[in-house]
């Protein structure tokens, strides 16, 4: 099996096995409940029954056998569902720990520093520093945290306990904690060279994927209404205006899908830089204009809690600004392209 | 509802979504892509290197649509004509992907291209797998060597974006058949030996799309005369073709008599979904870079960055679309979408960087920054209508998406 291509019937089965789990476990009292602040346990542990928490991860490293390609079709999928889990910290803290040879703890991980802050420290053994936003840090019982340790980055793995502040919500209701660690013993730890920057690229090429599944769900609630809801005596899908709305939206989403695309197949020894920049960037500016137009296409209908619209939209308005949004992407990469001169840029992008 | 309209959304994103269905052409080199192509691409960058140090073309100016006689033979003398095609017709039985190679080098490059370009995108393909045996014999190997061009006759003064409605007529003679009408906006018809017009050869029914065939125009033949449409930037592309009583023989008719139409909308997704539709203002970009220097401003860095994630994205999808049509695929809608943004993507190009080099563009033939702004902003128009307008297209990829 070609690493590029995937295995189209392995995607299928994964597709309808996750398509299985969330009819099964994400009622949306479930998603209610989640964005109360309340885990969705029987969600999680149908996920982990499946092996998606640690799909992510080679076989060696205990991962459930699936190629880098197909654990993140699969986050793509969980996605398409508006997931209100923390899977991609989850494959993100198992790669990172995979990366610096150390074992992956039962249960939800997430990864910190997310926003702001001074770098992490670690001194004998002890983490310090306290850092913004970490997604899902309240529920997880452990975090991924790369520190500083003589000028080196440490990836260690530490207990959320006693850690975890205050938490905000982002757009979608996901829980955001603040995390503030004085001198805490780390689980474990090892050097990893560029782990904060791999941290923060490979946390982006994650959104990324996600956006690109949360775009793909948009554009069938879109279709779906269009087709559905007369006026004027036919469906408002027949009316020009709308039909080039779509056909914009569906551009954004295929473009959204490709970008994501590549970024992974770049990825799989670790993120690839250029790729995930452009992918973060282009699906970045179409989960915006998407989902205005999505909204636009379901009228006051979309403005409700009643349609399911605003689970996939509310993802999107928070996934763009979460790891770097689309000015901090572009402006990387137009750094980047500057630099090497206007002639490397056809070699770059054929490369 | 929802099964079936989640069934729409993956077949049309079928090409972008892992693989699913169809992979892209791999393209990351070292990983998939064949030492050939990679050999290749070497191979055009240095004949593109070669013939701008020896002041053959100035590659800034260039677009797919410079026509440049000299140098279309210059690259059938190297193989990078009908590179897909049977040798035994002049071609030189490379894969698809290997053309995709050589043909976004060339735009990139600058290279002068424009006079071969129908020819080997979409008219040789159609005299390849509809022609007569004797069109295939006679004409393929010309186009191949680079010494015979094409231009496109399907649009007419009152047949533009509704192509159904052509009015051209063909009249079943002895050992052929008799045109009569006008086509219009052909490219380089004055400087091309044929064209493949689209003609209604039986009255309009329901099916307003029966009826049509496509014929194989010598142009240097009695009964058409070309005329010249200069265009806003005063260039001479266009031109006007009135066929009277212009006699073509049977064995030119392309693919059958009423399947026209089946031809003409198939080779749209060979015209739509190809490197051209997002290189058009690469030069202009590549200058752009070049004179915002190493270390942009951060407005600049951030617009240059942007399209440079546009860019990338669009030749993944662009080569999706080329694995498709390897594989035999009629992926329309898809190539419909390539053509949308990136189109769009091209006519933003010069509307940014307007902005971030304070310049009053000029219209001339030099190769200044002024200059060079000035032609990409009066070609400009064009890149969103010609092979299909937006609308068009946005009507296209409507129907794909179940709406009509």
């Amino acid at each position: 099996m070609s690493s590029v291509e995937g295995d189209p019937g392995m995607r299928d089965d994964l597709a309808k096995t996750i398509d299985r789990v969330f009819e099964a476990q994400c009622a949306k009292s479930v998603r209610e409940s989640a964005e109360n602040g309340e885990w969705p346990a029987g969600l999680w542990a149908a996920l982990e029954e499946v092996g998606l928490p640690h799909a992510a991860l080679p076989e060696s490293a205990g991962g459930s056998g699936l190629s880098f390609e197909d654990a993140m079709f699969a986050l793509r999928r969980t996605a398409y569902h508006a997931a209100p889990v923390p899977l991609a910290e989850t494959m993100l803290a198992s790669r990172l720990l995979a990366a610096a040879g150390l074992k992956m703890p039962r249960g939800a991980v997430t990864v910190a520093p997310v926003v702001g802050g001074e770098r992490f420290k670690l001194a004998g053994g002890k983490v310090s520093g306290k850092t913004l936003r970490v997604p899902w840090a309240n529920q997880c019982a452990h975090a991924v945290v790369v520190a500083e340790s003589e000028g080196k980055d440490v990836v260690a793995l530490v207990s959320t306990d006693g850690a975890a502040g205050a938490t905000e919500k982002n757009l979608a209701g996901e829980p955001r904690t603040a995390m503030s660690f004085q001198n805490a013993s780390v689980i474990a730890s090892a050097r990893l060279e560029n782990a904060a920057s791999r941290l923060a690229t490979e946390g982006a090429l994650y959104r990324g994927v996600q956006m690109a599944g949360a775009l793909e769900r948009t554009l069938e609630y879109a279709l779906q209404y269009a087709n559905e809801r007369v006026q004027f005596g036919r469906a408002i899908g027949k009316f020009q205006a709308i039909q080039h709305m779509l056909a914009v939206l569906a551009g954004h989403v295929a473009a959204a899908s490709a970008a994501a695309d590549a970024a992974v197949e770049a990825s799989v020894d670790g993120p690839d830089l250029f790729m995930v920049a452009v992918a973060k960037a282009r699906i970045g500016e179409a989960a915006g204009r998407s989902a205005e137009i999505a909204h636009q296409v379901h009228g006051a209908m979309g403005y409700t809690r009643e349609h399911n619209l605003h689970y996939v939209t509310r993802r999107l308005w928070s996934w763009r600004d979460e790891f770097g949004n689309e000015t901090h992407w572009q402006t990387l990469l137009g750094r980047m392209v500057a630099a090497k001169g206007a002639d490397a840029l056809w070699p770059t992008l054929t490369q | 509802m929802l099964r079936s309209r989640a069934g729409v959304v993956s077949a049309i994103l079928a090409g972008w979504i892992w693989g699913r269905r169809h992979a892209p052409i791999p393209f990351r080199a070292g990983k998939d892509v064949p030492p050939a192509a990679e050999d290749l691409r070497k191979r055009v960058r240095a004949f593109i290197a070669e013939e701008t140090a020896s002041g053959a073309f100035a590659p800034s100016r260039n677009s797919w649509s410079t026509y440049d006689a000299g140098f279309s033979k210059k690259c059938g003398e190297r193989g990078f004509i009908g590179m897909i095609w049977p040798k035994k017709y002049g071609g030189h039985e490379r894969t698809a992907l290997e053309r995709y190679v050589v043909t976004e080098e060339m735009l990139a490059g600058g290279a002068p291209v424009g006079a071969h370009w129908i020819a080997d995108r979409q008219s040789g393909n159609q005299i390849l797998h509809n022609g007569s045996e004797r069109a295939r014999a006679t004409i393929l190997p010309k186009i191949a060597a680079g010494e015979t061009f094409f231009a496109i006759g399907m649009s007419e003064p009152d047949s533009g974006s509704d192509l159904a409605a052509v009015r051209t007529r063909g009249v079943k003679v002895e050992g052929g058949w008799k045109i009569s009408g006008t086509k219009v906006w052909t490219s380089n018809a004055h400087r091309s030996a044929y064209l493949i017009a689209l003609v209604r050869t039986a009255p309009k029914e329901e099916d307003r799309h029966a009826g049509l065939t496509q014929f194989i125009v010598e142009l240097s033949h009695p009964g058409v005369s070309v005329r010249p449409i200069y265009n806003l930037y005063g260039g001479h592309d266009f031109n006007e073709v009135v066929f009277d009583d212009y006699f073509v023989a049977d064995d030119m008719v392309m693919g059958g008599v009423g399947m026209g139409w089946k031809m003409v909308t198939g080779e749209l997704a060979f015209e739509r979904s190809g490197p051209d539709r997002f290189l058009s203002t690469y030069q202009l970009l590549q200058q752009s870079i070049r004179q915002l220097g190493p270390e942009p401003d951060e407005r600049a860095a951030n617009e240059i960055g942007r399209f440079v994630a546009h860019l990338a994205t669009l030749r993944r999808m662009s080569t999706s679309v080329a694995g498709q049509l390897q594989k035999g695929a009629q992926p329309n809608v898809e190539a419909a979408i390539v053509k949308d943004i990136g189109t769009t993507y091209e006519r933003e190009v010069p509307e940014v960087f307007r902005h971030l080099i304070p310049t009053e563009p000029t219209l001339a033939r030099g190769e200044s920054y002024p200059e060079l702004l000035g032609m990409t902003m009066l070609r400009a128009p064009g890149f969103t209508i010609r092979g299909g307008t937006r609308e068009i297209l946005r009507g296209i990829i409507a129907r794909g998406l179940g709406l009509r």
